[in-house]
Order: C-alpha cells, then sequence, then structure tokens
C-alpha cells in the first residue's frame, strides 16, 4: 500500500480554564491595551445579552439569541479585523458584531423586529444577520472574490455555527474559496449543539476543522474560550488571507451555556451536570484573572467598567425604546430601486387602510 | 448587421456589456473554455480572461450564492445555471436573499445580479433538462423574470437585466436558440423592463404568451388570420412584475382573451393573469377567459413530450371557442 497523503488537525489554547498559561505566549499577551479591549467587549456583550433577553422577557423585542460562554470568540473575532474588512455574521456573533460598527440599538431594532436595525450607514460592506443557517457562506466567497478581483487588501470573515458545518452550502463554500483561493476566513462557533442537537449527531467527524482539509485549505481548532487564543489565530489567518496566502477555517471550540435563544428551554435536552462543567470553561473570568495575575487588572477597574457598560447599554437601550415606529409602507419602498408600476396600488390600498385606522 | 440567432444574441450582449462595464463578471459551469453546453458564452473567456469569466466548481447553490456576494459588493455578476432542472438549489439563495437584500437592509446593501437559465422542452433532451418553471421565481417578491421570444429581444432584454438594479432571473428558451435569425444591431441599446410587447396588433382576441410559446402562437395567429380572426399577439416579456396595463388595453379593446404557457397549468403565470383580467377587465370580457397550458404533469421525457406541449392546434381551438362564445 502506498500512501498518498496524510493529514493532522492543530489545537491551540494559550490561556488554561484557570487563567494559567499555557506554552509560549504571543506577545499580544503582553499588551494592556488589547487584553483590555478583548475583556471590555466580552463584559460588554454579556451585560447587552442579559439586558436584551430581560427586554424579550417584557415583551419590549421579540425572540433573541444571547451568546452567553461563547463571548470570546466574538472579542477575539472582532478585534482580529481590520475596519475595512468584511464581516458576514450569522446571528449569535453579539460581541464581534459590537466590535464592528453595529450598535446596541441597532441590534435591538433587529431582534424588536424593525428592518431598520441592519440599515445603519455606518455599517459600511458589513452584511446583515443571517437567519437561513450557513446559505452566507457561499456569498462570503463571492464578496471575498470582489474584494480580490479589485485586489483590495481586505479580508472577508464568515461565522457560522456547529450545526452550520452540516449544510452543503458550507461545504460548496470552502471548496469554492479553496478553488479560487480566496481572501476568507470562516470561523466556526462550535458551542456543541445546534438548538437540541448535539455536536456528536451532527457529524462522525473527529473535528469541523478537518473539513476543510477537503478543500485543500487549513483547518485549525482553537480553544474557543481562551480570548488570547481566538485574538491571535484569527488575526493570523486574516493576516495570512490579506497577503493573498487564501482561506482558513477555524473551529473555536466553545459551549453555549444560554438556551438556543429566548424560546427555548434548553433543559429539554441536556443535564444540569452537563451546564455545570462547562460553566468551569467560562471566557470572562479566565481572561480577568490572567489579567489579574499579571496587575493589568483592579476590582477598581472592573467596576468601573461594569458601571460604564451598563450606562451606555442604558443609553441605547432608551435610544432604542425611544424610536419611532416604521412606517407600515416602508415594506414596499426598498424591495425594488425604483417600485415596480404593478406594486403602486398594493402600496396604496396600504396607506387607505392605514389612514381609515386613524 | 448579419441576421443572428437569440443564442448569438444573447452572446452578443454579454460581449458588449463585459467590454463597457468593467464590474461585471460572468460565472457558471463549463462557461469559459467551453462557451457554455449551447454556447452563450462563447469567445468570453479569450476576450476577457479567467479574472471575469468564472467556471465554478458545480455546486447551483454555491453558484447562485457566490453571485449574491459578488452583486453585494457591487459587481455585476451574471451567474448561468446549466439548465433550468438544476436552478433548484439557487432558489434557496434568491428567496432567502437576493430579493430580500435592499429590504432587509433598507437600501444600505443591494444585489444587481442576473441568473441566467436556458428553460423549456421540445428539444428532445434527457430527463430533468425540459422543464418550464418560471412561475416557481414569479412568486418571489424582490426580483425580476424576464423571458425574451426573439433574438432582438433576447439582446435589448439581457442588457437591461444586466444594467437592473434589482436581481433578474433571466430565463432562455432554448427550443427557439436557433430557430429563427434576425438583424440585430450591436447599438447597446436595452430594451424596456416590466413591459410587454405587441408582436401583432389586432381587433378580434387578445393572445398572451411569451418564451418560446410565442412561436406557435403567431403561427396560430396567422392560420386564424385566414379565418377572418384578426388576433393581436403580446409577448409577457417581463412576467414579473406583470404589466397589465398594455394587456387590459388590449383586452378592453377586444374583449377575448387566451393565455398560452408551456407550463403547467396550477398556480402559473396564466392563472394570474387570468385573476387579474377577472378582477380589473372582466366587464369588458365578451367570453370566459381561456388558457392553453402544459398538463398539471410531470414533464414527460421526450417520447411523449410532443403530447405535453401546447402547439399551434391547440391553440387555434382555444381561440375559435373563444369566438364562438356568444
Ligand atoms: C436552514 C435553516 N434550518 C433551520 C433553522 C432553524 N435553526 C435556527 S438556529 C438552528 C441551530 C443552529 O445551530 P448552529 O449552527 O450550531 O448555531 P448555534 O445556534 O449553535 O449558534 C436551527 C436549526 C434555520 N435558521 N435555518
Ligand atoms: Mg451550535
Amino acid at each position: 500500500m502506498n500512501q498518498t497523503t496524510t493529514f493532522s488537525v492543530e489545537y491551540h489554547r494559550f490561556l488554561r480554564p484557570d487563567g494559567e498559561p499555557e506554552g509560549d505566549l504571543p506577545p499580544l499577551a503582553d499588551d494592556a491595551e488589547t487584553l483590555h479591549a478583548l475583556y471590555k467587549n466580552m463584559v460588554f456583550t454579556r451585560l447587552y445579552d442579559e439586558r436584551a433577553i430581560a427586554l424579550q422577557r417584557t415583551g419590549q423585542i421579540g425572540t433573541f439569541a444571547s451568546s452567553l460562554g461563547q463571548e470570546a470568540i466574538g472579542a477575539g473575532v472582532g478585534h482580529a479585523m481590520q475596519p475595512e474588512d468584511i464581516i458576514i455574521p450569522s446571528f449569535r456573533e453579539n460581541g464581534a458584531l459590537l466590535f464592528r460598527r453595529f450598535r446596541v440599538r441597532d441590534l435591538l431594532l433587529y431582534w424588536g423586529g424593525d428592518e431598520r436595525g441592519m440599515a445603519n450607514p455606518d455599517l459600511g460592506d458589513d452584511f446583515p444577520i443571517c437567519v437561513p443557517i450557513s446559505t452566507h457562506t457561499t456569498q462570503a466567497a463571492g464578496v471575498a472574490f470582489a474584494i480580490k478581483y479589485r485586489q483590495q487588501p481586505r479580508v472577508v470573515v464568515c461565522l457560522l455555527g456547529d450545526g452550520g458545518t452540516s449544510k452543503g452550502d458550507f461545504y460548496e463554500a470552502i471548496n469554492l474559496a479553496g478553488a479560487w483561493n480566496l481572501p476568507l476566513v470562516f470561523v466556526i462557533n462550535n458551542n456543541q449543539w445546534a438548538i437540541s442537537v448535539p455536536r456528536s449527531l451532527q457529524t462522525k467527524s473527529e473535528t469541523l476543522a478537518q473539513k476543510a482539509i477537503a478543500a485543500g485549505i487549513p483547518g485549525i481548532q482553537i480553544d474557543g474560550n481562551d480570548p488570547i487564543a481566538v485574538r491571535h489565530h484569527v488575526a493570523e489567518a486574516i493576516e495570512k488571507a490579506r497577503g493573498g496566502g487564501g482561506p482558513t477555517v477555524i473551529e473555536a471550540i466553545s459551549y453555549r451555556l444560554c438556551h438556543h435563544t429566548t424560546a427555548d428551554d434548553a433543559t429539554r435536552y441536556r443535564s444540569d451536570e452537563e451546564l455545570e462543567a462547562h460553566r468551569k470553561l467560562d471566557p470572562v473570568p479566565r481572561l480577568k484573572r490572567f489579567m489579574e495575575a499579571r496587575q493589568l487588572w483592579s476590582d477598581e477597574q472592573e467596576s468601573v467598567l461594569i458601571r460604564d457598560c451598563k450606562a451606555e447599554i442604558e443609553q441605547e437601550v432608551q435610544h432604542y425604546l425611544d424610536s419611532a415606529p416604521p412606517k407600515p409602507e416602508s415594506m414596499f419602498d426598498w424591495l425594488y430601486a425604483e417600485l415596480p408600476q404593478e406594486l403602486h396600488q398594493q402600496r396604496q390600498s396600504l396607506l387607505v387602510r392605514e389612514s381609515s385606522n386613524d | 448587421m448579419t441576421d443572428i440567432t437569440l443564442v448569438e444574441a444573447v452572446n452578443l450582449a454579454l460581449m458588449h456589456e463585459m467590454e463597457h462595464d468593467p464590474e461585471m463578471v460572468v460565472l457558471g459551469q463549463d462557461i469559459g473554455v467551453n462557451g457554455g453546453v449551447f454556447r452563450a458564452t462563447v469567445g468570453l473567456l479569450e476576450k476577457f480572461g479567467n479574472e471575469r469569466v468564472l467556471d465554478t466548481p458545480l455546486a447551483e447553490n454555491m453558484i447562485a450564492g457566490t453571485a449574491v456576494g459578488m452583486a453585494v459588493q457591487g459587481l455585476h455578476p451574471v451567474a448561468e445555471i446549466q439548465f433550468m432542472g438544476f436552478i433548484y438549489p439557487a432558489i434557496d439563495q434568491m428567496v432567502s436573499h437576493a430579493s430580500r437584500m435592499r429590504n432587509r437592509t433598507r437600501g444600505r446593501l443591494s444585489c444587481p445580479m442576473v441568473l441566467r437559465a436556458p428553460y423549456g422542452g421540445g428539444i428532445h433532451a434527457p430527463e430533468h433538462h425540459s422543464e418550464s418553471t418560471e412561475a416557481m421565481f414569479a412568486h418571489i417578491p424582490g426580483i425580476r423574470v424576464v423571458i425574451p421570444s426573439s433574438p432582438t429581444r433576447a439582446y435589448g432584454l439581457l442588457l437591461a437585466a444586466i444594467r437592473d438594479p434589482d436581481p433578474v432571473v433571466f430565463l432562455e428558451p432554448k427550443r427557439v436558440y436557433r430557430l429563427m435569425k434576425q438583424a440585430v444591431e450591436d447599438n447597446g441599446e436595452a430594451l424596456p423592463l416590466d413591459t410587454c410587447f405587441v408582436l401583432r396588433p389586432g381587433s378580434d382576441i387578445t393572445l398572451v404568451s411569451w418564451g418560446a410559446m410565442l412561436h406557435e402562437t403567431q403561427q396560430a395567429a396567422e392560420q386564424l388570420a385566414g379565418e377572418g380572426i384578426d388576433a393581436e399577439v403580446i409577448d409577457l416579456a417581463t412576467i414579473k412584475p406583470i404589466d397589465m396595463q398594455t394587456i387590459l388595453e388590449s383586452v378592453g379593446r377586444t374583449g377575448r382573451c387566451v393565455i398560452v404557457q408551456e407550463a403547467a397549468r396550477t398556480c402559473s403565470v396564466s392563472a394570474e393573469i387570468a385573476a387579474r383580467l377577472a378582477e380589473e377587465g372582466l366587464m369588458s370580457l365578451f367570453a370566459p377567459i381561456r388558457r392553453v397550458t402544459g398538463f398539471d404533469t410531470v414533464m414527460p421525457m421526450f417520447r411523449l413530450e410532443g403530447h405535453y406541449m401546447p402547439g399551434t392546434e391547440r391553440i387555434v381551438q382555444a381561440v375559435r371557442q373563444t369566438m364562438e362564445f356568444a
């Protein structure tokens, strides 16, 4: 027998769950500014999630997807991207979006059932939240082609979940990314669950990262609850792509400490023991302990941060609550660049109905 | 100016626009060296290179999704699906994303893409190569569906589709790809979208059709003229949105209407036109609207396809019945 080729998948981590460093640390581990930015984003995101859930419970927004326990992924990805890069998210990357130009008021508008949430012109070329799982992965390839075609030094980062890697869309997208050597980084938030379906039922594949190997592109696993590992390896993949080095798939292993969404009850399908075991892997105290051990973080800084985050979130929530309701006819007004003749009548009938309701 | 076929007119429009629009790219299966299985993209690779003429891996959902991504970035992708029978994985991208991008970002992003595919029966092709499922696309809010029926309209409508700021599904009736030739001037002039074309003015009855069936519809009109029935023939051209004004105006004069399509009958484009005539034009009708359509069957394989296709005779008969209605 001849062996044609062999494969292996690397796993990377810098911080152990207790915050103790492991092996050689990358330079960013000594950079207080970066650590603070990562930490602040994680804390902010967690407080935002909490507030959004409260808004949902009181009927002020609709169904909401929290990212509890997975904040290191959003923070690491958001910080690793340059402003001119393009994010193509699914719906659980709250931290990454907040690191970009999405504001809390935008996200609340969106989850509050209002298209204007994805309309903020400051969002630039960043994509809106994608709900149909994995359908954004092929679009990411198209966007990456466009920036390569224009020879722009930009990179596309596409985020998806473990469940999303089972779809043909994902395979088709990574296959094209490899074939066309696109400036594209896929980051999988492997939070072990797709609603009630555990990772073990998604695939017999030992890792999700190895799916990349069949597409001829590198696939690595990282500890997705280690913000330093996420920041370091995502940045490495982004800069490689920027330099023409092609796409990468990063499987960030995390755990969904929350329900799937506010419409879900995870106690129906997973045990308290499993949940408790994973609480010990929480990324937020992990980074905090690491910073504290190096005298880079104090109780005083912690309380100031929490106070500031809460104040900013409250301001944003107020902004959201104060926003004028969307105009009914706006459902017509952005359908086409110019409303086709046949729709004028339908739009008019809506306006007439609305005014007779007044 | 030489006479060219419909597929050559498609090629001419692609050539023209590639030449004048550096943001345009074409992508699909076998569209490069091979020039497309119907040769619609022949010569593009040689002229514009493999940066703009992109042979893709074999994955229709990916072709559409990639085109969406390109278009949102402001490129003007024209993606070819080899046959309409294989377009269905691409519907997800059209219905879930291409059609919604402008709306769900309130105009921040948009999707100026074209999805081209040859469609329809009558060429004795293998299974899955002959369907007419344009109504599936016509049901999607936020996109356009355009079907040319002649070389001149293929050239002008494809240019319009590529220049349109919104997504367009451009379906090419492959049965007439090489059936007729017309003189087409390569002047870069687009034809209007969202507009019917009156191919033959008439005063007794209005015949509405699109794509390849216009060939039989026009033949029927000729034959009926010999019987003293003066039929107006309308090429719908843009399937969605429908230009009802032209149809209503015509039926307002003739008082009778027959709609001709190759597609299956139920929930089809002809059903939509008939419904709107009933809603908005009932008082001008002297007779019930009739439809000449494919059957609500699976498109048969080619030994039976002749029995499925609505031929000239069925159209003539439907018109006679409509005319005989007191
Ligand atoms: C194509 C599609 N199928 C089903 C759903 C319903 N759904 C929403 S989220 C979800 C699970 C997604 O799991 P995963 O990809 O692991 O992401 P996670 O929710 O864990 O972040 C499902 C089935 C959907 N949104 N899209
Ligand atoms: Mg998951």
